[in-house]
């Protein structure tokens, strides 16, 4: 079976989560894409952490606000009914778990719930941002990533070598061949993405999974 | 209430000594003060501590260099606190190259710790990162069962502000997404510097929608158009 990355598989899925009402923020690149599946009949209000609520899609041609930006910089919206607040308001309302679910990007994430997406030291050190306050934070974290990484490696691990961005943190981890629940320091797999196979999940990942008495065949569409 | 003196960006730089801790207002320069980075820019004051969110834009690809990133590039700091610098291929160069020292902060700790600072108190106890390598010799503290950082207060010497709105007395308000730690940063510094987009009588700012108080800015620059 051949592996075909696909970044759309995995914001549909987690897309599916959320409740009506559900307060969420999204980490900057693929994280983003999952505001663009969420089902209709679902509203769901997005907290930006550099200071409002009630973030809304990109603006118009020619109507962007240099003063409205998303933590990634790029222009936005607010929605009807959002407001806007300091830094510390901000990191109080996701600090203090008034943020129902946060999905973060992943450099690693292990079977302990430890996610690392911060620094590869001596290459790669972009800083943590955000995403410290957003994993002890949130009630739910929903880890999205690619099933491996560009070697073909997985990325999802036993333990994760690089440094850890939060300790035991991660509920849930979606990639694009299934979606997994960390329960008791094991991946427990959930549900499986057509056109893959329970076996191949169990054989090319590197590290301990629990197939669900529920789980299911998926497809994402 | 008492009108706070109207300077030139270049006037209100000069309030800034060598090594000093300056605290700058934005969000990837959303939110700073472009004037007054542009005059300190050009007095070229070294040696200091810069605390901000991030470092702003540096490309080398491209030569896009914005906000503060200008005073990195000139090298005028020896000391930089920011919660990320991923955006920024200067900073993450002189830090790598060991040539200026980069304390990267979670950002939410960075506000508390700022905000702390200008309440007078310590500082604070935060779960974020426990376990992770932000806990490397911090005291950690456990209380009914969970584990906190003691987090020290963050004081700096000048901040530079972007306002929105500005009336004489230093009443301010800011401008959609570019509040984020202006606000703070004016509470945590012995000199507040806030570059205005307008300046108005004291009086015409509705006191129910001030975010920031006036006791706590020292001097108005007005931006240029």
């Amino acid at each position: 079976m051949e592996y075909v990355a696909s970044k759309e598989t995995i914001a549909k899925r987690i897309a599916r989560i959320f409740k009506d009402g559900d307060v969420v923020n999204l980490g900057i690149g693929l994280p983003t894409l999952v505001g663009n599946y969420v089902p209709e009949g679902v509203t769901i209000v997005l907290q930006s952490e550099n200071g409002f609520l009630g973030l809304g899609p990109a603006p118009a041609p020619g109507a962007e606000d240099p003063a409205l930006v998303n933590a990634g910089g790029g222009f936005v919206t607010i929605q009807p009914g959002g407001a806007f607040f300091d830094s510390a308001m901000s990191f109080a309302i996701i600090r203090g778990g008034h943020v129902d679910a946060t999905v973060l990007g992943v450099l690693e994430v292990d079977q302990q719930g430890n996610l690392a997406n911060y620094k590869i030291p001596g290459k790669l050190v972009p800083g943590m941002g955000g995403a410290m306050d957003l994993t002890v934070g949130a009630k739910l974290v929903v880890a999205a990533t690619e099933h491996f990484d560009k070697s073909g490696a997985s990325k999802l691990l036993r333990t994760c070598k690089l440094p850890l961005t939060a300790a035991n943190q991660v509920d849930f981890v979606c990639t694009d061949v299934g979606f997994f629940e960390v329960r008791n320091g094991t991946f427990v797999l959930k549900e499986y993405f057509k056109p893959y196979t329970v076996e191949y999940i169990l054989e090319k990942t590197d590290a301990d999974i629990v197939v669900d008495k529920d789980c299911r065949e998926v497809e994402i569409s | 209430m008492v009108a706070k003196p109207i300077v030139t960006a270049d006037e209100a730089v000069e309030l800034i000594r060598e090594g000093d801790t300056v605290m700058v207002g934005g969000f990837l320069g959303c939110g700073s003060p472009p004037g007054l980075i542009d005059a300190l820019e050009k007095r070229g004051t070294r040696n200091l501590t810069l605390v901000c969110n991030d470092t702003a834009f540096h490309n080398f690809k491209t030569g896009v260099c914005t906000h503060v990133a200008k005073l990195v590039a000139k090298k005028q700091f020896r000391k930089i606190v920011v919660s990320h610098i991923g955006t920024n291929q200067e900073t993450q160069r002189q830090m790598n190259e060991g040539e200026t020292e980069v304390v990267l902060v979670p950002q939410g700790t960075l506000a508390e710790r700022i905000r702390a600072a200008g309440a007078g108190l310590g500082g604070v106890l935060t779960p974020t990162g426990v376990g992770t390598e932000v806990q490397d010799g911090k005291q950690v503290v456990e209380l009914d069962g969970r584990k906190y950082l003691l987090e020290k207060a963050l004081p700096g010497d000048v901040a530079l502000l972007r306002a929105k709105k500005a009336d004489k007395a230093g009443n301010l308000i800011f401008d959609k997404a570019a509040r984020n730690f202006n606000p703070l940063i004016a509470m945590a510094c012995r000199t507040v510097i806030v570059e205005a987009d307008e300046i108005v009588e004291i009086g015409r700012l509705d006191p129910e929608i001030v975010v920031t108080p006036s006791v706590l800015v020292h001097y108005l620059v007005r931006a240029k158009k």
